[in-house]
């Protein structure tokens, strides 16, 4: 266990707790509202941090996996929270 | 994790930099968002993690496979790019949704629809 | 030319994008360069008129700006959520600006900068007037925002798009 080993190590445990953390935030506001609104944003949010996880735990792993799994949450939280926002505006999703 | 065995300091050091930037900004925006009193000021917290947020740690993730695949990889920026093209997109329609249901409920303390547009255009 | 490659800068894009999500080969180049062809005439049936930059230098002068502004407002903006707002003090509020922009690109532009930059977010933009609603985090001085907006961004956007 070499000195850069340890480091690096250390940065990746750290991110990844620090992106679960920020990722129970960001559910607790979805769930906690208190208006439509907050909780699309909360959705929204929680779709980048868990998008960044993702790519955290691919510089972990090491597998180009994770970096594609990351990049079609990231298509899915645009389209999921532009349909909800449209919703929102119109009360209908297709018009 | 074999592959982070071997890592010079000078492509170890950026990375764990960049990582631990990217993670606490990120931190940081949900934090606000869970922390702040009202909508309109809680549709910026999460901007902290869709500009350096992510930008640090894509770059931490480009840096280190560039160095463990001995070749330039760069497909991160599709990431990079896919985030700067949608957060405005996402965060302008959602805040228009809560203007607009603002107005349409008659709370106050919003500025009210100019007269001039004869409807919204979505 | 034009017929065949109606939107020059797309279609280039695409075929980064193209050889940066595979390897670079020469089959990939073939392949990424036929479907960003296809696609530059799926959008130019859509949409006839490509965005012109009229002006390099200027563009990338905005391009390092607009870095520089958002690296300095993540900063102040991380600032303001740990102190939890200068202890109470913070007042965020709504700005309406006027703006000269009219075509819809570099209006697009313009709302990339704006919320990419925390601190701001773009709200409403009507066209028949031109103003611009904006949300302003940290408001101090309206004036200075309607500044920062005019004198910083749009001059630059104007030139470019001239």
């Amino acid at each position: 266990m070499t000195l850069t080993h340890s480091l690096i190590t250390w940065a990746i445990l750290y991110a990844q707790f620090v992106l679960a953390v920020a990722a129970c935030l960001a559910t607790l506001r979805t769930l906690r509202g208190p208006r439509a609104q907050d909780r699309v944003l909360g959705l929204d949010t929680l779709y980048v941090t868990v998008m960044l996880l993702f790519v955290v735990t691919g510089i972990r792993v090491g597998t180009p996996f994770f970096y594609e799994a990351a990049m079609v949450i990231g298509v899915m939280g645009f389209v999921a929270t532009v349909a909800l926002a449209k919703f929102l505006i119109r009360g209908e999703v297709i018009e | 994790m074999k592959h982070l065995i071997d890592l010079p300091l000078w492509i170890a050091g950026p990375v764990a930099v960049f990582l631990v930037i990217g993670a606490t900004l990120t931190l940081l925006g949900t934090l606000g968002l869970v922390q702040l009193r009202s909508f309109y000021d809680r549709l910026h917290a999460p901007t902290l993690g869709t500009s350096w947020g992510a930008a640090a740690i894509l770059l931490a993730s480009m840096i280190l496979f560039s160095w463990v695949e001995g070749r330039p990889v760069a497909h991160e920026l599709v990431i990079g790019v896919l985030v700067m093209v949608t957060t405005p997109v996402t965060l302008m329609l959602v805040g228009r949704a809560a203007l607009h249901r603002d107005r349409a409920e008659g709370r106050g303390d919003v500025p009210p629809a100019r007269k001039t547009t004869g409807s919204d255009q979505g | 030319m034009r017929r065949l490659v109606p939107h020059p800068v797309l279609s280039l894009a695409l075929v980064l994008v193209w050889l940066l999500m595979t390897r670079f080969s020469l089959g990939h180049l073939l392949l990424g360069g036929a479907i960003s062809l296809v696609a530059g005439w799926a959008l130019g049936a859509l949409e006839p008129e490509a965005p012109r930059i009229r002006r390099v230098w200027p563009f990338v002068r905005l391009m390092g700006i607009v870095g520089i502004d958002i690296i300095r407002s993540n900063i102040a903006v991380a600032m303001l959520i740990l102190t939890r707002g200068r202890h109470g003090e913070r007042k965020s509020g709504f700005v309406e600006i006027p703006l000269r922009l009219r075509d819809p690109f570099p209006l697009g532009l313009l709302a990339m900068i704006v919320t990419a930059t925390p601190g701001t977010a773009w709200l409403e933009y009507d066209s028949d007037s031109g103003i611009l609603l904006l949300h302003v985090f940290d408001l101090i001085d309206d004036a200075a925002w309607r500044d920062l907006i005019c004198n910083r961004y749009e001059a630059l956007l104007l030139e470019v798009f001239a």
